[in-house]
């Protein structure tokens, strides 16, 4: 026989003032298995929690119902106290009379009313309730980091710190990612290199992280601390175990046509490269696009040269499989394609670049030194025109409708630096707002203005008419409504951030959602940032959301002390409300292995006597830890043989019962 | 000068004709300027491009009923194509346009005089609509 204890909340009077307790005591009195009701100022208090406690004994009650605020709040605590006292916690379930009921309601016979309903559903449902027990799952204590940019390194530092095992891939031949090719950082103007190469050295020492460069990951299967997860190691063509980097091979090689990436396109490189001196791992990889020794067949002069005999030209491509407890997922941001601003001219001349193409020209380790000179002609700049919102903010079909948050900041950078190293050099600034919220932000982007006489402008550029020597560009000062034409000798356009190319791929593989900028989702905006809706599987970095380089390390390191929580643990407690198959009711049709987004749904083939005889059945089975009890299959069986636990049909429809009646 | 209102009036009867007529959202525009800066039309403008939209965010609909600027816009669409918000201005010049010469009593243009005015060298866009309200 179920004995339910109703427990209604007065919440201070964030309830009471709009519910009126009195008579939601008096209408539960008669519903029949209610046996004890008590409300109480602040159930949440230990007071509160001790008064279910004491029922539980006392009044020996074995369904517990809490009339209060949103379960997300405090079915956690109720749970906690009905288990101390005795009770199975899946038998406490929880009337949500705040948010859905006082918060938004003003007319208080309504409100009470309606509280009543919500609480005659609870009791309806805890009726019904099971015992539940969650089951347990042991730990692999690995952790992958998916991306070698800042994010990616600080999450392994932060996670090898702490112990574990860590295996790190980059696509790339070098961890860095963006923050390398970085000139200066702002607000502190230190050197991005000067900051960036001692974790990647730190990284590249630890005994704890081993490092798959030049890889990808291809396959992802299981689930929170079993992941199954398979890398494609791409033939580097350079055994990493022989060579030293001596760098021979990359002075020597003389196909030298291939423009870097790292330079952003400035500058040629060889065939076999390292993409930058400091590179980690110091090894070069063979570019089989335009080395002559794959294009002709003829050459094989690097192999020649190498002094340790490192270069393999039949290396294959190498699948590793590995298991993890964890995945955290720093894959970083790429700038948007800018061809389809015309007006911009930025396919059409080279000396109008990109924030990016800047950084490399004024970078002492860049293609000209360190000397900013403009592309078309190796000629030092009088006039530079920065140009910000190139995509940004663009609900048309050519840009992204978000602010790209970093832009601001890094022209200001741009200009005080070129204002710093060529004072002769004038600097304009065209602007929609600009944006600087952050610890010494605005402090920077004034003493871009007020210090190195940066003329910002409110504004944006119409067009740029490339001249013989300069370029004509025709914009608005729309604060003065005067129209400007400057004859500038360089144009840097800040263009937009956008999320990799290749992330609906890699949301896909990981089961993790993407919005609708493919930039990954976390769990929850404010309390759940770097967490995904998939368990053991953390967020890092611009992949997540356009993000400067503090909040990326920020996230980084939230990102790691969530994955060493997973990996603390030698045994994982799972959500026992998962999904469950009535398998004499499952008509095998699986169409909830194809609606399950968490692949927890296998098939089965199971045996079955039938007078006398034995025959195969082939049925659905759930992954009770895969399942994280979203309930999609229980909607799409046919039959009605899946039911969710703790969340069955017959318990909802009980629930509507009571609201209904 | 002082604005006669500081506060915007937003609830006037023709700022809801314009968005009716246009379709366009005046609120998606981030005076930015693109559309002024990049105008061919702009020099027989007296209020320009961007600032007839924020004439319209505060509700001064009677500036720009009497300006030149909505007979100078020739429809080409340059500020369409390069707005990083899509709007549409030209569809507003238009709407605006429409007001003027829909209101009563308010004859612009007689037929006799258009031949003087084509000598002239009026904008196109101005005559052919001065013509509509004339046949009307």
């Amino acid at each position: 026989m179920q004995r339910v204890g109703v427990f209604i909340c007065w919440c201070g009077t964030n309830i009471s003032s709009t519910v009126n307790i009195e008579q939601v005591v008096a209408a539960l009195e008669n519903i029949p298995g209610v046996v004890y009701i008590k409300d109480y100022q602040y159930m949440c208090s230990e007071i509160g929690q001790n008064l279910v406690k004491d029922a539980i004994k006392e009044q020996n009650i074995n369904r517990v119902v809490v009339a209060s605020c949103s379960p997300r709040m405090h079915e956690a605590t109720f749970r906690k106290a009905a288990a101390a006292a005795g009770l199975n916690p899946y038998l406490v379930e929880i009337a949500n009379i705040r948010e859905h009921c006082s918060w938004v309601h003003k007319d208080k016979e309504a409100a009470t009313q309606k509280a009543i309903s919500l609480t005659r559903a609870a009791v309806a449902k805890a009726i019904l309730n099971e015992q539940l027990i969650p089951g347990e799952v042991g730990v692999e204590k690995r952790a992958l980091v998916i991306g070698g940019g800042i994010a990616g390194i600080q999450t392994a530092l932060d996670i090898a710190e702490a112990g574990y095992q860590v295996d790190l891939v980059e696509k790339t031949p070098s961890i860095g990612g963006k923050m390398a090719q970085l000139d200066k950082t702002f607000p502190t103007l230190d050197c991005s290199a000067c900051i960036l190469t001692p974790k990647m050295v730190d990284l590249a020492l630890n005994s704890k992280i081993n490092l798959y460069s030049y890889s990808e990951v291809t396959e992802v299967n299981g689930f929170v601390g079993n992941f199954e997860v398979t890398i494609n190691q791409k033939a580097r063509s350079i055994e990493m175990e022989k060579c030293t980097g001596c760098g021979i091979c990359l002075a020597k090689c003389p196909a030298k046509k291939a423009l870097s990436e790292f330079e952003e396109g400035l500058a040629k490189r060889a065939a076999i490269y390292t993409p930058f001196p400091q590179a980690v791992p110091n090894v070069p990889v063979i570019d089989r696009e335009t080395c002559i020794k794959f294009v002709t067949g003829k050459c094989g002069l690097c192999a020649k040269l190498c002094p340790t005999g490192a270069i393999d030209y039949e290396q294959k491509d190498q699948i590793v499989n590995q298991k993890y407890g964890v995945i955290i997922v720093a894959t970083g941001y790429d700038l948007i394609n800018l061809d389809r601003f015309g007006e911009y001219q930025y396919l059409d001349h080279p000396d109008i670049i990109t924030g990016l193409e800047f950084e490399r020209l004024v970078n002492a380790a860049g293609p000209t030194g360190g000397k900013l000179v403009r592309p078309s002609d190796q000629k030092q700049p009088k006039k530079v025109v920065f140009i910000q919102c190139v995509g940004s903010r663009d609900k048309s079909e050519r840009g992204k409708a978000y602010c790209s948050k970093i832009c601001c900041m890094y022209t200001a950078k741009h200009a005080m630096l070129l204002r710093d190293k060529y004072p002769d050099c004038e600097a304009y600034v065209f602007y929609i707002d600009v944006r600087t919220a952050g610890k010494g932000f605005e402090e920077f982007q004034r003493r871009a203005v007020e210090n190195y006489g940066v003329n910002y402008i409110k504004g944006m550029v119409g067009k740029i008419f490339p001249g013989d020597n300069q370029l004509q560009v025709n914009g608005v000062d729309a604060l003065s409504g005067e129209l400007l034409q400057l004859e500038a000798d360089l144009v840097v356009l800040a263009a937009a951030t956008q999320a990799k190319p290749e992330a609906d791929e890699v949301a896909r593989m990981l089961s993790i959602s993407i919005d609708r900028d493919r930039f990954f989702t976390e769990a929850h905006p404010k309390l759940r940032p770097v967490e995904t809706h998939c368990a053991g599987i953390y967020l890092a970095g611009a992949c997540q959301g356009p993000k400067d380089i503090p909040e990326t390390v920020a996230q980084a390191s939230a990102a790691a002390t969530k994955a060493i929580g997973v990996l603390s643990k030698n045994k994982l407690v799972n959500n026992p409300c998962v999904a469950k198959v009535e398998q004499a009711v499952c008509s095998g049709c699986l169409a909830c292995i194809k609606i399950c987004p968490y692949e927890a749904i296998t098939e089965q083939v199971i045996e079955e006597k039938t007078r006398g005889k034995v025959r195969l059945r082939r049925v659905a089975e759930v992954n009770e830890t895969l399942c994280q009890g979203c309930g999609g299959c229980t909607v799409a069986c046919r039959p009605g043989a899946i039911d969710l636990k703790g969340f069955s049909n017959q318990q909802i429809l009980a629930e509507v019962d009571a609201i209904c009646r | 000068m002082l604005r006669e209102k500081i506060t915007p009036d937003t609830t006037k009867k023709e700022i809801g004709q314009i968005s009716e007529i246009s379709d366009e959202k005046i609120l998606d525009c981030l005076q930015c300027g693109k559309c002024t800066a990049g105008c061919p039309a702009i020099h027989g403008m007296d209020i320009m491009p961007h600032q007839v939209i924020r004439l319209l965010q505060l509700g001064q609909v009677d500036k720009l009923l009497a300006s030149t600027t909505i007979w100078g816009c020739a429809a080409c669409f340059t500020c369409l194509s390069r707005c990083p918000r899509k709007v549409d201005l030209s569809k507003i010049m238009e709407a605006l346009r429409l007001i003027v010469l829909r209101t009563k009593g308010n004859q612009r243009l007689e037929i006799d005089k258009v031949p003087e005015l084509l000598a002239k060298q009026i904008p196109q866009q101005a005559i052919v609509s001065g013509f509509r309200k004339y046949v009307k």
